[in-house]
């Protein structure tokens, strides 16, 4: 099968790339431009290992082909150095025991970063409910759902003073 | 796995979609239901056709008395309110439980009809809020009720030469009562068993019976039902003797509670 050119913009760089019709978007990133840090997972859009940033929101980069991406803006858990909201949950993960093999971590954080910013007053239940499509084998979630809570009650506060 | 090879065509107006169409291309849109039978090579079309770029594919408008839903419209769009009134409230509702926020992301309302899974969600709600499909094809646009659109698992009346264009719906007054109830062990998965009420006032209420791995079961007037739900959900499900015990179980389960959250004031 011929491939498709595209550019999008991953990490905030301009990329152009040709790419097979079948390549999924998480097998560009990992393997055409060395992004290791998507993991992947199921395959199938249920694990969430796979969760990266497409035009702003969250997605599953399993089963978004790199082909339908042309024009796309790209962000992966690499492109979050200078985000503050993800610093306050890689910081939250690390204190809540929220990872221990860290594969299902870059989903994780990027999900989590969707639910901070999209549901500022999110309870432990709502967290629960918007965290149920990444799946983590190791923690059993408690800390996982702590972490988040913790960054948002941190934020509510600040809004809070401010 | 990797999906089997196929190619890509990005159609930027319907008629060069419907030309696709007619070539034997397989649609495509949020690929969030496709793309797991494509990894898992169930489904290997030869050419995939992106109907993402088509104009007005996505967008909610107000035409006529009634709301027009683009197919390209996404879960999470609904799910934020793109769609307007009572009608909307519902749907943002049902939107939120669809599978989870990455893949509402990118999902569609339309790619999920025509897909047919009958366990997806606008497969049972859509015939119970009374929605018509708007199907385009060489001969032009066809108005088709989605009560009896989706025939079979995975199969649907769209001709294979029809696209799915939009979902049109009646506005719903501001006093109608809505019932929906699915049953999934987790957040996010397939339900097992969903059902659906709809009252309007003065008018006998509809209820609908879905994921029960057949078409969904229409019941125009379900009077009978939010009389005796027990009884009457016993004699429905005589009609789905394939059904195990405990699917059996759950049908009749959310058929109660379905009418039980529509009976409320």
């Amino acid at each position: 099968m011929s491939k498709i050119a595209i550019s999008l913009t991953v990490n905030g760089t301009p990329e152009q790339v040709l790419v097979e019709p079948r390549e999924q978007l998480a097998d560009l990133l990992r393997g055409g431009l060395l992004l290791t840090g998507t993991h992947v997972g199921c395959e199938h859009g249920v694990c969430g290992a796979c969760t990266v940033e497409i035009d702003g929101v969250p997605a599953r980069s399993c089963i978004t082909h790199a082909g339908s991406c042309d024009g796309a803006v790209i962000r992966t858990i690499e492109g979050f150095g200078d985000d503050a909201v993800m610093a306050a949950l890689r910081e939250a993960f690390a204190r809540e025991h929220a990872l221990q093999c860290g594969y299902c971590t870059p989903g994780m954080l990027v999900a989590a970063r969707d639910v901070v910013l999209r549901l500022p007053a999110a309870d432990e239940a709502r967290v629960r409910e918007e965290m149920a499509g990444n799946l983590c084998r190791c923690t059993g979630y408690r800390g996982i759902v702590r972490a988040v809570l913790s960054v948002l009650a941190d934020r509510r506060q600040v809004t809070a003073l401010g | 796995m990797k999906p089997a090879p196929f190619a890509y065509a990005r159609p930027k107006e319907w008629s060069d979609a419907l030309r696709l169409l007619a070539a034997g291309a397989r649609p495509g849109a949020g690929t969030q239901s496709l793309g797991p039978l494509l990894n898992l090579r169930l489904a290997q079309p030869d050419t995939i056709a992106d109907l993402r770029h088509l104009p007005g594919y996505a967008g909610v408008a107000l035409a006529g008395g009634a709301i027009r839903i683009g197919a390209g419209t996404t879960h999470a769009a609904i799910e934020d309110g793109a769609v307007p009134g009572r009608a909307g409230e519902i749907m943002a509702a049902v939107a939120r439980r669809i599978a989870y926020r990455p893949v509402r992301n990118r999902g569609t309302i339309g790619g999920s009809l025509a897909h047919a899974d009958p366990a997806a969600d606008w497969v049972a709600v859509l015939p119970a809020l009374g929605a018509t499909a708007i199907a385009l094809g060489p001969r032009g646009e066809r108005r088709i009720p989605t009560v009896g659109f989706v025939t079979g698992i995975f199969e649907t009346v769209l001709a294979a030469d029809e696209l799915l264009r939009a979902i049109e719906l009646p506005v719903l007054p501001a006093g109608a009562r809505w019932g929906h109830w699915k049953f999934c062990r987790k957040i996010g998965e397939f339900s097992k068993a969903t059902a659906c009420v709809l009252a309007l006032p003065g008018q006998a209420p509809r209820a609908v019976l879905a994921a029960l791995d057949a078409p969904p079961l229409v019941i125009e007037d379900a009077r009978a039902l939010m009389a005796d739900p027990v009884a009457e959900a016993a004699r429905l499900l005589d009609g789905f003797p394939d059904l195990t015990a405990w699917r059996r179980a759950i049908a009749a389960t959310a058929l109660r509670h379905a009418v039980a959250q529509a009976s409320a004031a």
